[in-house]
Formats: structure tokens, sequence, C-alpha cells
């Protein structure tokens, strides 16, 4: 296979997960879990398809979905800042609820032809020969991927409201006593997240994976996005890069799928979403003992750990009681 | 007895706010909501079989809630239940079909309830493991897991254990009948009796033993349990190590009593849905029967809603998950208002 072309693949099919990862980003810095993804992406996917189908409106069926993703991150984030609910319990339960929820709704809707988002290269830009074809020749929902990562990288380091929203992370009652209204900052970040889970849930059942059914296809994603912030250490380069990198192992299995016929194709399907979360090991050595023992060796190494090498925001999942 | 009228309370909230949106989303489908409900109650306690199926469904809830019992007293997310079923159930199968040329039917029967039991929990050694070694929340090493199994499982059935001829997602071959736990009109009487005895130990370790205080000891303060002397990294391991097992056990159940031989999906999701019945149980013991009788009606009941309503079968799940995250709210509601009126 031209390398070229995959490249693009693992680029075009990354698109939804940046979006899915960074909403969860968000979420997290803020010191809040939204364990909820993979079914608000189901769910959102569902919504997102059968206001399409009905409205023919893309940017309509977009915002739909995104506000749905917004409802439930709401509940996750109402129900524990203001109840004291644990964000793990209810975002399990929403995961299941919500996925079940997309199927019964969506039954009607299924296998249905719908409107999709079109293919859309950029003029000038896509005739650059190597990067052109791998970077500019997609659709819109790519190039947004490309300026969300810009843009949340900007917000997070270079901006006020950034250094508001890890402080509430990090350490909820000195932003409190700074005079940050704490709760109101984790909300509004938790419904941000749910938003942009909802474009990605979208951007599956009208671009990458079109249509709904049952089993739509983006099953597991949900999962995988909440590794992959993991992996990527809470900052929103690395983890676009994590959300890449797992592209590319989704794309590899398709390959080698047609080196070894033998083994059947639902095991590398299925292959890619252990590989990614079993990653996670790796992270933690980088922060144990054999981290000394790593620094010691060549240049290569001692970059790839310090690059891996995270801590999470001192705060998450601990709901902040402000007379506590 | 305040405790109990506020319980009461509880319950009453919850079933009545989880009625209100289920009939708002069943006519939101244009669905008549009273025919939905009469026939869930139809479908799952209108006739002596359907009852059975009924059962067939509680059996393995309860052995898997019962696993959870034991990793949630530790606060423990055991997701990586459904991967332990899995596993029992690879377990169950390979001792059967590897034993069975050489003994007789009932040897073979025990020896796979024993090998389920250890393939769970070796599965879930391996998560224990994954945090206490290797530092990865029990989540994701659960979830990790459970990709591998189900990888496992369809590389099995479409490579070594592939039916004669062609390979499918109906399965392997069946097993001989000799090889199906009895059953009676139906009733699964071995499941349930193996069931109520593992109900019966949790209940007791849980309860009276030493081993359940240092649990619950380790689950609400691990830093004080290790001052006392406890080790909150075995104590992890231990649960985990018993929930598989009993995970395990339904595997070996759904294998032996339920299908007769390994399909993909040997699992059907009990794994998730009893992590559900421990919460809606408020992880005690004793309600646990009565809610996985519950469920197992409503799973029994929707299965045959697609035919007759045409709507999806998943309504089921919806009404199971809304009635945990109803109840969790009712939960602190109540606490709320009670904290006003002192």
């Amino acid at each position: 296979m031209d390398v070229i072309l995959l490249l693009a693949n693992v680029v075009s099919n990354a698109a939804p997960l940046i979006f899915a990862t960074l909403g969860e980003t968000f979420t997290e810095r803020a010191g809040v879990i939204n364990l909820s993804l993979d079914g608000t992406i189901l769910l959102s996917a569902m919504v997102g398809f059968v206001v399409a189908y009905s409205s023919h409106n893309l940017i309509l069926a977009f915002a739909c979905a995104g506000i749905v993703g917004a409802l439930i991150a709401g509940i996750v984030a109402a129900s524990s800042l203001f109840l004291g609910l644990s964000q793990v319990a209810v975002g399990f339960v929403l995961t299941l609820t919500c996925r079940d929820l997309a199927y019964f709704l969506g039954d009607a809707y299924t296998r249905l032809n719908g409107p999709q988002v079109n293919h859309l290269s950029i003029p000038g830009l896509a005739n650059i020969p190597g990067i052109g074809p791998i970077f500019f020749d997609h659709n819109v929902l790519v190039y947004a991927s490309y300026f969300l990562i810009g843009l949340s990288c900007l917000y997070f380091y270079r901006t006020k409201y950034g250094l508001v929203l890890r402080a509430c992370g990090e350490n909820p009652k000195a932003a409190y006593a700074r005079g940050i209204k704490v709760k109101i900052v984790q909300l509004g970040y938790t419904l941000l997240g749910g938003f942009l889970v909802g474009l990605a849930g979208a951007s599956f059942s009208l671009c990458f994976k079109p249509g709904w059914g049952r089993p739509q296809g983006a099953e597991g994603i949900g999962w995988i996005a909440l590794a992959i912030v993991i992996f990527g250490g809470w900052d929103p380069f690395k983890v676009a890069l994590g959300a890449y990198f797992f592209s590319l192992l989704q794309i590899l299995s398709i390959l080698f799928q047609n080196w070894c016929p033998s083994v059947p194709a639902q095991v590398f399907q299925v292959a890619p979403f252990p590989l990614m979360i079993f990653m996670l090991v790796i992270l933690h050595f980088s922060r144990q003992k054999a981290y000394h023992l790593w620094q010691q060796g060549p240049v290569w190494v001692r970059f790839l750990i310090k690059f891996l090498h995270t801590t999470p925001p001192a705060a998450l999942g601990s709901s902040y009681k402000e007379d506590g | 007895m305040p405790n109990l009228s506020s319980t009461l309370i509880r319950w009453i909230l919850t079933l009545g706010l989880v009625f209100v949106f289920t009939s708002i989303l069943l006519l939101l489908t244009h669905t008549p909501p009273l025919t939905t409900y009469w026939l869930l109650i139809k479908g799952s306690l209108g006739s002596l079989n359907k009852l059975a199926r009924v059962f067939q469904v509680w059996v393995p809830l309860i052995l898997c809630s019962c696993g959870l019992l034991f990793t949630f007293r530790m606060n423990l997310w055991n997701i990586g239940i459904e991967g332990q079923v899995m596993l029992g159930a690879i377990g169950a199968t390979a001792t059967l079909k590897w034993l069975a040329p050489f003994c007789p039917a009932w040897t073979c029967l025990i020896s796979a309830l024993f090998f389920s039991f250890i393939a769970g929990a070796l599965w879930a050694l391996g998560a224990g493991f994954l945090k206490t070694k290797a530092g990865v929340n029990e989540i994701f090493a659960g979830l990790g897991l459970n990709f591998v199994a189900q990888g496992l499982i369809l590389w099995l059935i479409f490579g070594p254990w592939k039916r004669p001829g062609i390979a499918s997602m109906s399965g392997t071959k069946p097993f001989d009948f000799s090889l199906w736990l009895p059953t009676l009109h139906n009733f699964p009487v071995w499941g349930i009796i193996l069931a109520i005895i593992c109900l019966g130990i949790t209940a007791i370790i849980i309860t009276w033993t030493r081993l359940g205080l240092e649990l619950k000891a380790v689950g609400l303060n691990p830093f004080a349990a290790k001052l006392y002397g406890l080790s909150p990294n075995l104590n992890t391991l231990l649960a985990m190590t018993l929930a598989g097992g009993l995970a395990g056990i339904s595997g070996f159940f759904q294998v032996s009593g339920v299908y007769h031989r390994l399909i993909p999906a040997i699992s059907s999701n009990y794994g998730y849905l009893s992590l559900l019945v421990v919460m809606l149980a408020n992880y005690k013991w004793w309600p646990v029967p009565f809610i996985c009788f519950f469920f197992a009606c409503l799973n029994v009941g929707s299965i045959q809603l697609p035919l007759i309503l045409k709507i999806d079968s998943s309504l089921s799940g919806v009404i199971q998950g809304v009635c945990v995250l109803v109840f969790l709210l009712a939960q602190k509601v109540n606490l709320k208002t009670k904290k006003q009126i002192n």
C-alpha cells in the first residue's frame, strides 16, 4: 500500500477521535471525569443521523448532536458537583443507558441512506507533493480537527482562561480562594467537553462510518478516547498524537488482515483496542524505578521517557466542596 | 423505623420516575405504553416455560453480582467482569471438549465447573496485577482484557474450535446431550442451586468473617488499613480472584446450561448488567436476588417486543439503566431533605 495513502487514511480516520479526546481533555483538566463517552458518542451519532435525515441540514444535525452530548455531560457534572454523587458511578450507568437508548430510539432509522459530509480538498495546498494529499485532501471535519488541536494548545497554555481551567483541576481550593467560581467553571468545561464528544458522535454517523444501525461501528471508541487522554498525559498536543497513534494501529490492523488471511478478520478489528490500553503500562513504568535506569540509556530513550512522563490533574474526579 | 420508610420512599420514587420516563419514551416512538408493559409482564411471567427462561438469566446474573459484591467492597470497579465470564466459558468449553471422550458426563461437568472458576480467576488476577504492579486503573485494565477475551473467543470459534465444515458466528459444534446441565421442566435446577449456594457463601464471607471486614476496611480507608497491617494490594488481588472465579462459574453455566456450545456473545452483557444490579442493591447482598429477578424479567420479556410492537428490545436496557440512575439521584435528594429538617 502507498505510504501517502496510508498516512492520509490515518489522518482522516483520527478526526472524530480528536474531537472526543480533546473534549474529554477539557473536562478532565477541569477536574471532572466524564466516563459516559462510549454511550454519548453512540447517542449523539444516532441523533445527528436522524436530524440530518429528516431535515437535510448538516449544520443543524451537528448542533443537535453536540447539544445531546452536552446534556449527558451536564448530568454527570450536576450530579457530582451539586449532589456529591460518584462521577465514575454516574458516568458508567450513563454509558450503558445511552447506548441502549440510542439503539431503541434509532431503531426506525437503521440502514437508511442519509446525507453525508462532502469531500472538499483545499485548492493550492492539496497540490503540494507529499504533504498535500496527506493533510489537505479530506473534508471539513478533518480541517476542523487541526484547528481544534491548535486552538486547545493555545487556550490551555497561553490564555488566562486556560490557567483558570488548569487551576480548578489541580487545586480547586486555591482557585476558590483567588475568587474563581470553581463549580461553575467545572460545569462549563464539562458541558463544552460533552459538546465536542457529541460532535465526534455525529461525525461518525454523518461522515466516517455513515449511517445508523446496530452495531453502528463506533462501539468501543469512547473507551479508547478515555484511554488516549491518559496516554497523552492530559496535554492537548500529546493527546492528539495519541489519537493519531490509535488511528495508525487501526489502519495497520486492516493491512495485517490482508497479510494473514488464516486469522479471522474479527480478531484484527478488536486488536487495536487492547494494544492502546496496554500502552498505559509503558506509561506507568516511565514513572517508576525503571525511569532512573532508562535515563542513563541512549538519547532517544531519555527523550521518549521525558515525553511520556505525565501526572494527572491533582483534583481529578473528586467533587470539590466549598464549605469543607 | 425511619430507615425502612426512607428506603421505601426511595424505591417508590425511583419506580415512579422510571415509569413516567419510560412511558414518555414509548409515546415518543408512537407505541402504546400500557400494552408494552403488559407484554413485558406476559413475556416473562406468562407461562412456566417463560419463567424457566427468566431463571436461565437469573442464575448468571446472581453469580456475577456475588463476585462484584467483593470488588465493590474494595471500591474496585471490576468492569473486566465481562471478560472473566468469557474466560470462564472458554475454560468450561475446553474441559468439556477434552475430557468428554475419557470420563463420564458428571465428572466432565464438575471439572468444567472447577476449571471455569480457575480461568475466570486467573483473568481477573491479570487485571489485578495490572493495577497493583503496573499502575493501570482497574477500569482500563479490565476493558483491555475484555477486548482480548472477545478476540480470543472469536479466534477459537473461527480457528481451532470451528464447526466441522464451515466456521460461523453461530459458534462451535453443540455438545453431546449428556453434557447438558440437567433441567427439570426446563428449569435450570442445578444452576439455581449453584447460584443460591454462591450467594449464601458470599453473604457469610461479607457479613461474618474477618476477610469481609478486612476488605471493607481497605475499601473505606486504604491508608489506615495499611497502618493496621493489612495489605491493600493483597486484598485487591484476593477480591479480584473471588470476583473472577464467580464470574467464571457464570460462564460455565452459560456454556453447559444455556447455549450448550461456545458462541461469540457468550457473556450476553450479563457482566455489565450485574454492575448495575449491585449498584441498585446499594452494594448490599440481600436485595441482589430480587433485583436480579426483576432485571431477568425485563430481559426475557423484551425479547418479543420487536416482533409484536416493532420496537427494539434494548428497551429493557434503558429501563434498567434509568432505574439505577434515578435510584442514585434519589439517595442524595433524600439525604439533602433530611439535613434541612435537622
